[in-house]
Order: structure tokens, then sequence, then C-alpha cells
């Protein structure tokens, strides 16, 4: 306060900007809770309709309005008679008359509106979190067994306290210096406590026992020798640092993207690719701490390119799918190996190559890309061609077919609207028998 | 050009349209209500402070200075505590009604959902100023504001709002604020804890069926007992101790599985108007923790009651101080003509009536007509005229403060309006009055309008417009049979022939019906009882 005349009165100003946020967090996730299926629906029907890119932004959704509304007893306005104050007359004199407002609605509705219940779309914003967590309700990892494999694990040792024994490299100066001392102090205490015991008595002794004071004396001398040669260290001082090992589920996840791009993938199936690696990623990103992408096209030569290439950079050339699983493999052997990584592969194509490419590829991905990688899901875009002979399975889906794997899944996705539900499809809560 | 816009004319078109036929109402007059001092007077050299910037030291000095005024002018507040928040923290308060603490339920997140979605969009500003009477009074400042804005927050709800607070009557008579904090803490605790015992489902439950008839769960003439959440701790420790000691599996099961006695007559009894005090009281099939819901929405809406009745009074009351109390600061040139300019382009937003043909009509605004009102009692105080002498003979020429106080302390909407209104304020805001009769529905009828003749009949119309009854359709529990199937019959006492909305009956009475357990009846009568419809569930 400043130069008032003291003011005895109560008043504070309070800062409460740095109060933790969300006080009404509980009453927004009531909220959500009580009308779940209508924003999930809501939810669903929005990431249908916008670009890929933006899935994992939090957003706006309408539900219907219908349902929550807080309902209240009011009076039904085409009944009874009733009287009314209105501001701004600039034209009427009593006893005129004013046609009523089509609708019922308008001019007369003196003190109503804005306390009703629109029955309009309710509006409001989702934080991206509370968007994700309705968009992946029920989908679980894709580890189909997941009671029996559980999460990724390695070994990491943690520090565990301290031992009494253990490699030198491992001594805990401080603490041994600590034990060193106190060992040190016990002993001289004890020493301490014995010697003045036996001066005592030598000072109560008749100077005529003269045999007695000669064995205290060297009693004496003896324990004042021992307690200037206590050892500094002991073997029994040493305390080294423990270390235990313990299983961590991994956290850090690869993602590996393998998409054709012969002249056979047009735009749209490209699109198709890339809004399925997309929710890969976010739903990735959510289960891990850090996802990697690495991006492999091909064509009848594979190679590992940036994002944007991978999307947009037009190429074209015959197809073999086999070089682009070997390069996956490559890649994961040479930079993914270790154990605390999650390896999941995406691949995506319309499926046109060579028969013995395809069985060659049904053949590696068993041997040597299956049991490295946590899981790898195909999805398979054919072209659009509705009907004829061209609508027969493709090579790469048949041969892919045969193997049974419970870490690899494929499915067909022909159009946008289809993506959602294949991933949904492929990733869902499996029963897992006992 | 419309000829009725003659006021708003250069002075010599006015001259020019004279010979214009006469309209039978005095044209407006559109001079200030209360004069501005002359430039310069009693102003002093250094304002408290320049510019939009504002800091806490800054507001505490504002605060001491407002105070200084205010004693003045003899407003007796509850003690203030300003609280800074963001506007993210606005949000969450406009969501729980102002409440800091309140339990939580879904209906206050649809709120700050809606709230937050329509904020972030542009599409609506936030609340300035958001108070309720407590004790301490807690008055929020957003820091987005300017310094000006802040002042004038201070000003509205620390001063204004806090000394209607203290000595309106009706605040005065039914609500105590320096227990209700304590009361919603209990009530959040006591509700959470029930969510954990009878988990959420069960609690959501009942609270939505109670907050669908909160506006029935008033005394709206007997005076409530104090709120007192050691007493409410109390009485609830005392019967759970009494339930664990006389519990008896056997009564239990017989209580449960009671033979409903179809020959019991129905029970006589006065009509009760607070039907969730009926149904905490008398439901046969509530558990008592649910009573005890029942129990705490009845109260908090009862605590919320007087703030139903004095929209026009409060609001208008705040503004008239505000407004007061910051021209008090410029005529002791604490202020200066910028910050002016900044805060009364704010207020006038404030208190602007659209009239009723405007795109942006969103029915009668009570600050404005509050305002007005108030403002009124100064004006005619110490300027009145012939026609303010005839009109209020007890008024005219007396101290103004005085007047302004007996008007804040004594008085809700509708009799303030039918008390103060004056033929200037109706002429002001160009009030008419219209009927919309049952006969007629193709046409609304012009009753009265603001001249000579009117002036009576408009005031007396709009008063009635703020009847609680007008908006709120009254309910009455007016029969029951304990021992018989146990209905109960609810009447609405229907007036001018305006019946229920039958959807939103049906609706209501479902939530009854969910409380209650048994068959529940909704009639329709009117003056001499015939009954005119029934809803039931």
């Amino acid at each position: 306060m400043s130069d008032s005349p003291a003011p005895s009165r109560y008043m504070r100003v309070v800062d409460r900007r740095a109060d933790p946020p969300g006080r009404s967090a509980v009453n927004r996730e009531r909220f959500i809770r009580r009308f779940k299926d209508e924003i999930k629906r809501a939810v669903d029907d929005e990431i249908g309709k916008r670009g890929i890119a933006d899935v994992g932004k939090g957003s706006k959704v309408s539900i219907p309005g219908r349902g929550l509304k807080e309902p209240y007893l009011h009076h039904d306005p085409k009944t009874g008679s009733r009287d009314f104050v209105l501001p701004g007359n600039h034209e009427y004199i009593p006893g005129d008359t004013i046609a009523r407002p089509d609708g019922g609605e308008g001019g007369g509705q003196g003190n109503e509106p804005g306390e009703g219940e629109s029955r309009d779309d309710f509006g409001f914003v989702l934080s991206r979190d509370e968007f994700l967590q309705l968009f992946f309700d029920d989908l679980e990892l894709p580890n189909l067994e997941r009671t029996r494999i559980g999460d990724v694990t390695y070994i990491h040792t943690r520090r565990a306290g301290y031992s009494k024994d253990g490699v030198l490299a491992n001594l805990s100066p401080v603490l041994t210096m600590r034990m060193s001392i106190a060992r040190r102090i016990a002993l001289r205490g004890g020493i301490a406590r014995q010697l003045a015991e036996l001066e005592r008595e030598l000072a109560g002794l008749e100077p005529t026992e003269t045999e007695r004071r000669l064995a205290l004396e060297d009693e004496i001398a003896q324990l004042r020798a021992r307690r200037g040669q206590l050892p500094f260290l002991e073997e029994i001082d040493r305390r080294f640092r423990a270390r235990q090992p313990v299983a961590v589920p991994a956290t850090r996840a690869v993602m590996l993207c393998l998409m054709d791009v012969s002249g056979s993938m047009d735009e749209r199936k490209k699109d198709l690719a890339k809004r399925f690696f997309a929710l890969l990623y976010l739903f990735l990103e959510r289960k891990y701490s850090a996802v990697e992408v690495v991006f492999i096209r091909h064509t009848e030569t594979a190679q590992e390119v940036d994002e944007k290439t991978f999307f947009h950079d037009p190429q074209s050339g015959g197809t073999l799918v086999m070089p682009a699983l070997q390069l996956a493999q490559k890649v994961i052997e040479t930079r993914f190996a270790g154990p605390d990584l999650n390896v999941y592969v995406a691949q995506a194509s319309d499926g046109d190559c060579g028969e013995d490419d395809a069985q060659r590829c049904a053949g590696y991905l068993r041997s040597e890309l299956l049991p490295r990688v946590r899981y790898f899901a195909y999805i398979d875009i054919p072209s659009s061609h509705p009907s004829g002979w061209f609508n027969r399975p493709s090579d790469l889906w048949q041969c892919y077919e045969t193997v049974a794997d419970s870490g690899f899944a494929i499915r067909k996705v022909h159009d946008r609207r289809d993506i959602w539900p294949v991933f949904r499809e492929l990733f869902a809560r499996k029963e897992t028998s006992a | 050009m419309n000829p009725w816009d003659l006021a708003m004319l250069p002075a010599p078109a006015r001259l020019l349209a004279r010979s214009a036929p006469e309209r039978p109402w005095p044209r407006l007059v559109s001079r200030p209500a209360v004069p501005m001092p002359a430039p310069g007077v009693l102003r002093a050299a250094t304002p408290i402070a320049v510019g939009t910037e504002w800091t806490v030291p800054l507001l505490e000095r504002f605060d001491v200075a407002l105070a200084a005024h205010a004693r003045w002018l003899q407003l007796d507040t509850y003690p203030i505590q300003y609280e800074v928040i963001t506007a993210a923290q606005m949000i969450d308060l406009c969501s729980t009604i102002g409440m800091p603490v309140h339990y939580p339920h879904w209906s206050f997140g649809k709120h700050l959902l809606g709230q937050e979605h329509t904020y972030k969009k542009g599409m609506s500003g936030l609340a300035y100023e958001i108070v309720i009477n407590t004790s301490p009074s807690l008055v929020y400042l957003m820091e987005t504001n300017t310094l000006p804005l802040q002042v004038l927050v201070m000003a509205h709800a620390a001063y204004g709002h806090n000394a209607f607070f203290k000595s309106n009557y009706l605040f005065r008579q039914f609500t105590q604020a320096d227990g209700i904090l304590d009361y919603l803490t209990f009530a959040r605790n006591f509700i959470l804890e029930c969510e954990q015992q009878h988990g959420w489902r069960e609690v959501e439950r009942v609270l939505d069926c109670c907050h669908a008839l909160a506006p029935y769960g008033v005394d709206r003439y007997k005076k409530p007992a104090r709120l007192s959440a050691s007493r409410e701790r109390e009485r609830l420790a005392e019967r759970l101790r009494f339930a664990q000691h006389h519990y008896n599996p056997d009564v239990a099961y017989l209580y449960e599985n009671a033979e409903v006695k179809p020959e019991a007559s129905a029970e006589a009894f006065d009509p009760q108007e607070n039907l969730l005090y009926f149904i905490e009281k008398r439901a046969p099939k509530l558990a008592p923790w649910q009573r005890e819901l029942v129990r705490i929405v009845r109260k908090i809406s009862q605590y919320f009651y007087p703030q139903r009745l004095t929209k026009v009074a409060n609001e208008g009351a705040a503004t008239f101080w505000h407004y007061t109390l910051l021209h008090e600061l410029y005529d002791h040139g604490q202020v200066d003509d910028g910050f002016m300019l900044e805060w009364l382009s704010n207020h006038s937003d404030v208190v602007t009536q659209p009239s009723f043909d405007a795109e942006h009509y969103r029915g009668m605004n009570p600050y404005a007509l509050g305002f007005s009102i108030y403002r009124d009692i100064r004006r005619i105080c110490e300027h009145p005229t012939d026609e303010d002498r005839e009109w209020f003979p007890r008024l005219a020429a007396t101290d103004w403060v005085e007047a302004v106080h007996f008007a804040m302390s004594n008085f809700k909407d509708e009799s303030l309006i039918e008390q103060y209104l004056s033929p200037k304020v109706m002429r002001d805001l160009r009030l008419f009055a219209l009927t919309d009769d049952e006969s007629d529905r193709s046409k609304y009828s012009v009753r009265a309008i603001h001249n000579e003749h009117g002036y009576a009949q408009v005031r007396q119309m709009l008063a009635a417009q703020y009847r609680p009854e007008v908006h709120t359709p009254p309910l009455a529990v007016t029969r029951f049979s304990a021992d018989g199937d146990r209905a109960l019959l609810l009447q609405h006492r229907v007036e001018r022939g305006r019946l229920l909305d039958a959807d939103a009956a049906t609706e209501i009475l479902g939530y009854v019906k969910e409380l209650w357990h048994f068959d529940v009846v909704l009639e329709e009568v009117d003056a001499s009882d015939n009954r005119l419809k029934i809803h039931r569930t």
C-alpha cells in the first residue's frame, strides 16, 4: 500500500495466474465420459473428412444437441395470452396492431431467447490428447498375443544400493571411508574403556604390590600400542556400488514404410498408402516415447529416401519387391538391431509384381524378416477397375496369403474410406484365448 | 427519412421539419442525465496512473482511492479479495456459475466446452466480471484487461455488486455470504464420496434429475435455515451412527419389499411449492445418500434464488456505482481523459439497448434498464422537473445518495420497476406494451406507449414481466397417498390460459418419477379449479 492513510480494511490482490490449470478438467472429462458414444462417432466422421496430416491435431467436433439438452419446464408459446414490453418504439400508437412475424418467433419473444436449449449441434474443441484417446479407443498394440509375449523388453542394469563385494571398479570411496572411520571409532572406544579401567586400578594400588603394578603397566602399554596401530583401511570397510539387472519395456520404436513407386502406382494409390502410414505413425507415437521413421521406396531397385521424395518424387520402372525387403532387413540389422527397439514394418503396394519375385518375397519374409520385427502389415491397393480379369488377387497378395504368422497381417484397401476400418481391423484388440 | 428521427437531425433541418404533424408524445431530449463537471474544476495535477498497463501495486492504489470514494458514498461492502486470473481460468469460473469450488458434473463441462469453443473462434468475448455473494467477496480480474478496464471491474464488482449483496433485503434474508464456500466444499466432498461408494452413473442419474428440478427446489417465502457445512457434516455422521446401531436385516427386508396397500386414501395437506424438499423428505424409495444429493442441489438452488429475482436491480446498481465511482475519480483528478474514454467505450457497449426490431435484439438488457432507473433516481433528486415532482413527490429534490441506497436495499426487479421507472426512462428507452391475445394469433396489439396515458400501464406491465412466474411456471404438490398407490399429483395453476409445453412437461415428469419411483401426474387447472390438461409420465 502506498501513501494512503493507513487502510485498516481487509483487502488483497492474489495472483492466481500461476495456479495449476484445469480446475474444471474434471467437469470436462465428465462431459466426454457421458457422451462418449456420440463424441466417438463425431471423431470418426471427422477423421474421414480431414487430411491425414492433421489427424493428430485436436479439433472441433459437433455432436447432436438433442441428447445433451438440460430440459426445463416452460410455457407453450402457442397457448394463452400475455403482455410484454419492448424497447425502441418509433411508430406505434395505442390501438395499432403488429402482424406476427412468421414462425411465431421474432419481436414478440421479449424475454425468452437465449434461455432455450437449441436443437442445433453442439460444437466444441477437443484437445489433442482427448482426440487421440477417442481415436485410438479400444485399439490395442498390434501384438496379437499380447498376454503371452508381452511388450518387447530388454535387460537393463539398474543401480540397487551398495554391497560388500564387487569388482574394484565399482568401489565407492566415500562410503568405504565412512565405514573405515566408523570402524576405527568403534574399536578405539573399546580400547579407551579398557585403558580407563586399568588406569583406575593402577592408581588404587598399594605401593607394596609391585608385581601387579608391573603387570598392569605392561598391559596399558600394550593397549596404547594397539590403539596407535589401528589399520586405516580394512577389507571389511569396502563398499561397492551394486547393480541389478531388470527387464524394462522398450520405449523406442522404429517404423519402416515400404512403398512401391513403380509406374502402376498412381497418385490415388500413393495417397491411400500415405494415409495408412500416417495412421500407423500416430499410433506408434502414442505408444512409444520415440518413434523413428524410415522410408524405403522401390521399383526394380530399392532405396532409402526422405519423406518428401517418398511421397512426391515420381519415378517409373518395373516392380521387384525383393530388393526392398532386403534393404529393410539391412537397415534393421545395421541401425536398429538393439534389444530395446520395437520394429514395425508397413508395406503398401498394388501387388503388381512377377510371380517368382512374390514367392521369393514370401519365403524371405518367413525366414528372415518376421523374426526380427514386431509387426508387419501389408496393405494391398488394387487398381480401381471394378471388373474383369484384372480384378483377380495380385501375385504378391496370393503369396503373402500363405504366410501365417501372428505378427503378420494383410488387408486390401480400395478407397479412402477403407483406411480407417482396415487400420482398426489390423490393430483391433484381439480376444486372447487361454 | 423517417420523420421520427427528428432528434437526430442537425438544427436547420429540424427547424424546417417543425411543420410536420405533432406526435402524441413529446420530442426526445438527449441531454446527459448527470451533468458532466465543467472542465478543469477540481482537477488535480497528477493522476494515479496514465496509460493502459497495470501492475498489482497500481491496482492496490486504485482500490484505496475507490474505497475512499465509496466510503463517502456510504457503500457498505464485505471484505474484498481480488484475484488476478487468466482467460482460461475465467472460462473455468463461468462454467461453474462463478463458484470457485463446485461439485463435478457433466453439465458444467458442457458449458465449459461450449464457451471455450465460441471464445477461441472469436464468436464471443468473455464476461468482464463474475461475482457471487460470498464473504470475502471474490473479484476476478482478467490479466488481459487494460488498466481502465481493471478499475472498471473493481468499481463494478468489488463495490457495486458487493454493496448490493450486503444491503439488499433478499440477500440479507435468504443467503449467508460467509457460509457458501464452506458448504460447497462440503457438497463437493460428499458427492465425490458418493461416487466412490455408489458409482458415478448412479450419482449422475440423481443429479441430472435434481438439476432439472432445481427451479422447484426453493422456498419462495419461508426463510431458509442457515447454511453450515459443519452442521451438515455432523448431521450425516449422526445418521450413519444411528443406521449402524439400529440396522436390522429383517426390517430392512420388509421395508424393501413392502406391499402396497391399495385401499388407503390420499393424504390431504397444503400445497407444497418446494418440490425437491418434498422429494427429499417424502420420496418413498430414495436411499439416504440420494436424499442428501437432493438436499444439496436444493440448498444451492435456494442460494441462487435471490440472484434470479434481482437481475435488473443488481446489475443496474453495480453499473450505476461504477459509473459514479469512476466519475468521482475523474473529478478528483485521479484519472485522466484517456482513462475515461477507454472505460466509457466499454461501459456504453454494456448499457446499449437495441430496439426490438434490431437484428441483435436479445430482449431487455438488464444493465441498460437498471442503469437508467438508478441514474434517473439521482437525476430526480438533483434536478427534478415538474413531471418528476408530480410522479415522485417524495423523491424530488432529496438527498440522492440516501434515495439510491434505499432503492438498492429494499426492492427486487419487479418492485423496483413498479416504484421507480420514471416517464423519462420510458421515453428514453421508448418502451411500449403489447398484448399477444389468445383470440387472435395473427397479430400483436399495442396496448400502451410512452405517453401521458400510457406511462402507468407500461410500467405496470414491465414490472409484471419480471415476476418469476412468467419464466418458471409455478408447480405445487397437491396430493399424494403414502399408503396407497403412492402416486404424486402436481398442479400447475394456469394464468391467462398459458399452458405448459407438453414435451418439456413430459420430460420433467420423467425426472420427477425417477426420484419418486411411482406414478406422477401433472394437472393444469385454471383459477376456478377446472382441470384443463393432464400430463402423465
